[in-house]
């Protein structure tokens, strides 16, 4: 394992700026996610870093070693790849072990065997070792398919949205094992998505990346509670974060310069309204999940939408009053106030 | 290219399922088809095994004696002989010997048949192994590379195929006499390649673009060199491609004639311009003709019967391949 820098990468098709001057460290050991929608560079950074790409400007240093013109084979990285990860002609044995036979490696047949064994059991793979990759569910590939990746031990493991393809719950368990497997090993991870979840949970430190810029990086907690801007802060939370004007809503104290307030359910405060008192806003509709509800409010023209407590006696139709606690603060540039 | 025209295809075959009834009308019309193709092919087997004199009996013959003088006549030359010679010989040591006693003739010695129809084999697969070869390397490298001006290239390789091959038959007899090509198996074999190599880059172009590049991508980074991802995971994956563009090309340096005529005439000399000369050879022998014909389509049989299942796969240009 080793640290991974990028100083300054810039990649161009065309007039179009895939990934522009990103500065990126990432330490040895370190699981770092990406999070970004389509479109915002999130591959060609990773493949860049593996090679696949050569920057138009600046540099990536592995292990403090400057890559420039370095071949993806002398890189010492593996890379898990969003789609076409198995070779079809191939049994999942022969795809783990496909990455030891390469020549550059030379590893005894007894070796190689046991590393795949290894592998295969730690991705639960292990009873489908003789099958074709063809004759698997999609789940199984994407285990195969980082399995792969995980019977070498490189300098940095990148994996370009390898759970984008499945269903929520397998989603779900994979996200747990690749972050427990990452512990394991102490490997260095880059890992890339457009998940807010995935990046919530398995990350050490998430980058937000928009437009092939890095717009903010840090641990999943001070994104999530100290967006740097708009973008950033939308990118987070669930349900989605409410942006209203200032003085829609009561507050204690907006700065002056503020355009946007963010408000997700944690900056508000809502109580029925008792005795006589008339609320400010009035329950639209109530989004059973089970353990939440999803409250769907009418404020002065605006919607919004919050999560409450099931037991939380509200009805559609009932007015309520609503108010703001210690909200994000966004200036006309989308910038953070405060 | 191709993609746009076999998706309908498929698309119809998954959204209508045949009924039985239409299966059955399908079936008896592949059936009927194939038997009206298979005629001339039959009537030729069956003549190869007539005598010659039932082959030209009329009306012709369906019942008939078998005789193997057709494919003795096919890889013998005969001398007439007289009867008291014939006679005095020791008793015959095979059933040709015997067949052409009866003729009283005597074998003289082995015909042209056996070394024309080697040279044929030679020519055909040696050109379908050069012209797959570089087919496969410059589709792949067209494919995967920028190549400055490649659509010019590749409409500049194709327009080789857009005249009859004869139209340069000229120009090439007159080279080849220069460069001592005319009359070897080299010769035809170059000349084969020249005029398959276009329809296999084409061909196999489409069977490589299908092949996602990440699959060498994914090699490269694991440590191969992009020659060893080629061998390793793209040849693997493009075996349908090669399989369907090998036949045919085997078919069209098979069965040349023209050029074979124009170009050889001794050793290099292939089966389709050796097997008319037979006619010639001592009356019209039609059981000789027709049984060069006979094992001159057995290779075709046998190469198109072990590779079907990847002519089945690749004739649909990799629709449904998964
Ligand atoms: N090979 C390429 N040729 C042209 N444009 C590309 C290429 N690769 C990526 N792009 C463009 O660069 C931008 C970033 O792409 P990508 O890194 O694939 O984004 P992401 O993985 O985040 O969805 C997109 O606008 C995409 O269209
Ligand atoms: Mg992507």
């Amino acid at each position: 394992m080793a640290e991974v820098t990028l100083k300054g990468v810039t990649r161009s098709f065309g007039d179009k700026r895939a990934v522009d001057s990103l500065d990126l460290h990432i330490a040895d050991g370190e699981f770092v996610v990406l999070l970004g929608p389509t479109g915002a560079g999130k591959t060609t950074t990773l493949r860049l870093i593996a090679g696949l790409e050569k920057p138009d400007a600046g540099t990536v240093e592995i292990g403090g070693r400057p890559m420039n013109g370095a071949s993806p084979a002398g890189r010492d990285v593996a890379f898990v790849f969003q789609q076409y990860s198995l070779y079809p002609h191939l049994t999942v044995y022969e795809n783990l072990a496909f990455p030891l036979r390469s020549p550059a490696r030379r590893m005894d047949k007894a070796t190689l065997d046991a590393r795949v064994r290894q592998v295969a059991k730690m991705v639960r793979i292990d009873h489908k070792l003789e099958n074709r990759s063809t004759r698997l569910s999609g789940g199984e590939m994407q285990r195969v398919a980082i399995g792969r990746a995980l019977v070498r031990r490189p300098s940095i493991y990148l994996m370009d949205e390898p759970l984008s393809s499945l269903d929520a719950k397998l989603r779900g368990e994979l996200r747990l094992e690749l972050k427990r497997i990452q512990k394991e090993l102490g490997a260095t991870l880059l890992y890339v998505t457009h998940d807010q979840i995935e990046a919530m949970t398995m990350a050490d430190r998430i980058g937000i990346l928009a437009e092939g810029k890095l717009v903010q990086i840090g641990t999943p907690r001070e994104i999530y509670a100290n967006p740097a801007n708009l973008h950033v802060a939308a990118r987070l939370g669930q349900p989605h974060i409410n942006l209203v004007p200032p003085g829609l809503l009561p507050d204690a104290a907006t700065p002056a310069g503020t355009r946007t307030v963010g408000a997700r359910t944690e900056h508000l405060e809502i109580a029925r309204t008792e005795g006589g008192v008339a609320g400010n806003a009035e329950v639209d509709w109530i989004e059973h999940l089970g353990d939440q509800n999803h409250l769907h409010i009418k404020v002065g023209g605006h919607k919004l939408v919050t999560l409450a407590d099931p037991d939380l006696p509200v009805e559609a139709g009932d007015r309520i009053s609503v108010r703001l606690r210690q909200p994000l603060y966004f200036g006309s540039d989308g910038q953070r106030l405060a | 290219m191709s993609s746009a025209k076999t998706s309908s295809v498929t698309a119809a075959h998954s959204v209508v399922e045949p009924s039985p009834a239409s299966r059955r009308i399908a079936g008896a019309l592949v059936i009927l088809y194939a038997l009206v193709t298979l005629v001339p092919l039959a009537w030729i087997f069956l003549t190869s095994i007539k005598s010659p004199p039932d082959s030209i009996s009329y009306p012709p013959k369906i019942l008939f004696t078998p005789s193997l003088e057709g494919y003795c006549n096919l890889f013998t030359t005969r001398t007439r002989q007289t009867p008291d010679y014939i006679a005095a010989l020791p008793p015959p040591s095979g059933v040709c010997d015997a067949v052409t006693r009866e003729r009283n003739m005597v074998i003289a010695g082995p015909s042209n048949f056996l070394p024309r129809f080697t040279n044929s084999l030679i020519i055909a697969f040696g050109s379908t192994f050069l012209a797959v070869s570089l087919g496969t390397l410059a589709a792949y490298g067209f494919s995967r590379f920028k190549v400055p001006l490649a659509d010019d290239l590749l409409f500049f390789i194709l327009s080789t195929r857009m005249m009859p091959p004869i139209a340069v038959a000229i120009p090439i007899y007159l080279m080849y006499r220069q460069l001592g090509l005319s009359d070897t198996a080299l010769g035809m074999m170059l000349l084969y390649t020249a005029v398959n190599v276009s329809l296999a880059v084409w061909l196999l172009k489409g069977f490589i673009d299908e092949i996602p590049r990440e699959y060498e991508e994914a090699a490269m980074i694991d440590g191969y060199t992009r020659l060893q991802a080629f061998f390793k995971v793209v040849l693997p994956q493009a075996t349908t491609g090669i399989a369907a563009t090998a036949i045919f090309c085997l078919i069209f340096a098979w069965n040349e004639y023209a050029f074979a005529s124009l170009l050889t005439s001794g050793s290099a000399q292939t089966a389709p311009p050796f097997i008319p000369t037979i006619i010639g050879e001592g009356g019209q022998d039609w059981p000789a003709v027709a049984a060069g014909t006979t094992i001159f389509l057995v290779p075709i049989l046998v190469f198109t019967i072990l590779l079907r299942k990847q002519l089945l796969r690749g004739i649909t240009f990799g629709a449904v391949r998964k």
